[in-house]
């Protein structure tokens, strides 16, 4: 690893202020993808910023009826936290899921979306509850925020301060994970809200993405056959030693399948 | 060079470290602690499972000034100081939840963590908690035995 000046800023604007003053700079938040990365010297930044400090970026509070969580919120209290597990349970289930205990006891919401690892489930989250990602500059729609393989909407500077999810009338999550890893080979988020059907994929494709010929037939029939009857398209789907490109087309309808069964 | 400062297995600790040192790192090297193992430095095998403020966290991939202010119980912290093991350890040794002990430290500080988190462990939440870490020698069956009876220990203890 090389080495980094390292600060800890006890709020988002200090840290957005450091950011600034340090072009070459990155956040750390959980630090389970960067630290690693920093470790094979795939990065180099001159400072890290360390969110750790922010009290103003932790929290879970319910609102309009939704659920808003801080960037900092750990994977392992949005999935023990009693206010997400009864607005929407499968956002819950999901983080539940992520890697393994200590993973979760680090890995903050605010890094995995930032991070847009193809295989992450929390974009499918994201972009299948419609949810908006709050910076300290701005708010972006899910739909406008995922550009590809770890790239999203942020630009340089941007900080996450919390992700608000509305509350969907149903939504359930599957994935099936790399057995190592516990990442997604392929993971669907199914969620049915008061303007229709949605769904978003991850693992399948550079970056989580909604599928439409999913949401037309649940839009149809919001049922576990449907899912299963809807003929995913190969094309443009990853295809490594994991797993192909029409092996995840079929897992598509298979975890769609079984998201919608969870969603009850 | 920054200087951090953090209590470690209760006793308060203070010392100039690189900010790309890691919380393993300084356990080992600086303090001497050696009983947390580095297996695999990716992050994936918990030999360098340590608490960080009551939670299980990986040491390899925590870096000591993200610790600075906390409280770090590695596996030197657990038994008592009369050398009574604590519960967990007590269970691994009396289930042969080890062979080359190498993922035991590990294991044992996981397992903790597990049986602090949960009430009556089911198999299925015991092989589900230790996840995050990897043993090349037992076939885990006897660490799952272990961890149920020293959780079942632990709350014992706990009643008392
Ligand atoms: C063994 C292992 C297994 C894993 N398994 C899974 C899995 O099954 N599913 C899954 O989804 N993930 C998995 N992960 C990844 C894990 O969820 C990470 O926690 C997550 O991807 C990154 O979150 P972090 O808080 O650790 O971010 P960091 O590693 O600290 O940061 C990641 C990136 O995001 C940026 N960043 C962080 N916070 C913000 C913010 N608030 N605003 C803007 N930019 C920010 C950082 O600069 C950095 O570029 C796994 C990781 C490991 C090590
Ligand atoms: S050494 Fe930390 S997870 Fe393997
Ligand atoms: S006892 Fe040897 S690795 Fe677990």
């Amino acid at each position: 690893m090389y080495d980094f000046g390292y600060h800890r800023p006890d709020t988002a604007a200090d840290a957005a202020s450091l950011l600034t003053k340090n072009g070459e700079a990155k956040v750390v938040a959980g630090g389970m993808t960067l630290i690693p990365t920093l470790k094979q010297r795939l990065a180099q930044p001159s400072d890290l910023v360390d969110l750790g400090g922010a009290a103003d970026l932790k929290g879970i509070k319910i609102e309009g009826g939704g659920i808003t969580i801080g960037a900092m919120t750990t994977h392992a209290e949005v999935a023990r936290s009693g206010d997400v597990q009864k607005t929407i349970l499968a956002l819950a289930v999901l983080a539940g899921g992520i890697g393994d205990p200590q993973v979760r006891n680090r890995g903050t919401i605010g890094g995995s979306v930032a991070n847009s690892d193809p295989g992450a489930d929390y974009p499918a989250a994201v972009l299948g509850l419609g949810a908006k990602i709050r910076t300290n500059k701005r708010e972006i729609a899910a739909d406008n925020f995922f550009k590809g393989m770890f790239e999203t909407a942020l630009q340089d500077g941007e900080i996450i301060t919390a992700i608000h999810f509305p509350k969907p009338e149903k939504a359930g999550y599957c994935k099936h994970p790399n057995p190592a890893s516990r990442y997604a080979i392929v993971g669907v988020l199914v969620a049915k809200t008061a303007s229709g059907v949605r769904v978003a994929v991850t693992g399948a494709g550079p970056c989580a993405f909604r599928s439409k010929e999913l949401e037309v037939a649940l839009g149809g029939s919001f049922s576990a056959d449907a899912a299963k009857g809807a003929k995913i398209k190969s094309d443009g789907l990853n295809n490594d030693l994991h797993a192909t490109a029409a092996y995840r087309a079929h897992l598509v309808s298979v975890m769609a399948a079984r998201a919608v069964a969870a969603a009850g | 060079m920054l200087t951090v400062s953090m209590t470690v297995n209760g006793i308060a600790v203070s010392a100039d470290v690189e900010a790309r040192t890691l919380l393993v790192q300084f356990l080992r090297e600086k303090l001497g602690l050696t009983g947390t193992h580095i297996g695999c430095d990716t992050s994936q095998c918990g030999a360098c499972v340590v608490h960080l403020n009551g939670k299980s966290v990986k040491s390899c991939t925590t870096l000591a000034v993200q610790a600075n202010g906390a409280a770090v119980t590695t596996i030197e912290g657990l038994a008592a100081a009369d050398g009574t093991l604590h519960p967990m350890q007590e269970a691994f040794r009396d289930n042969h939840g080890l062979q080359c002990g190498f993922c035991t430290p590990g294991m044992v500080m996981s397992a903790i963590d597990l049986a602090q988190s949960h009430a009556d462990l089911s198999e299925a939440e015991i092989r589900e908690g230790l996840e995050g870490n990897m043993c090349r020698c037992t076939g885990y069956h006897n660490i799952v035995k272990a961890v149920k009876a020293g959780a079942q220990a632990m709350t014992a203890a706990m009643r008392r």
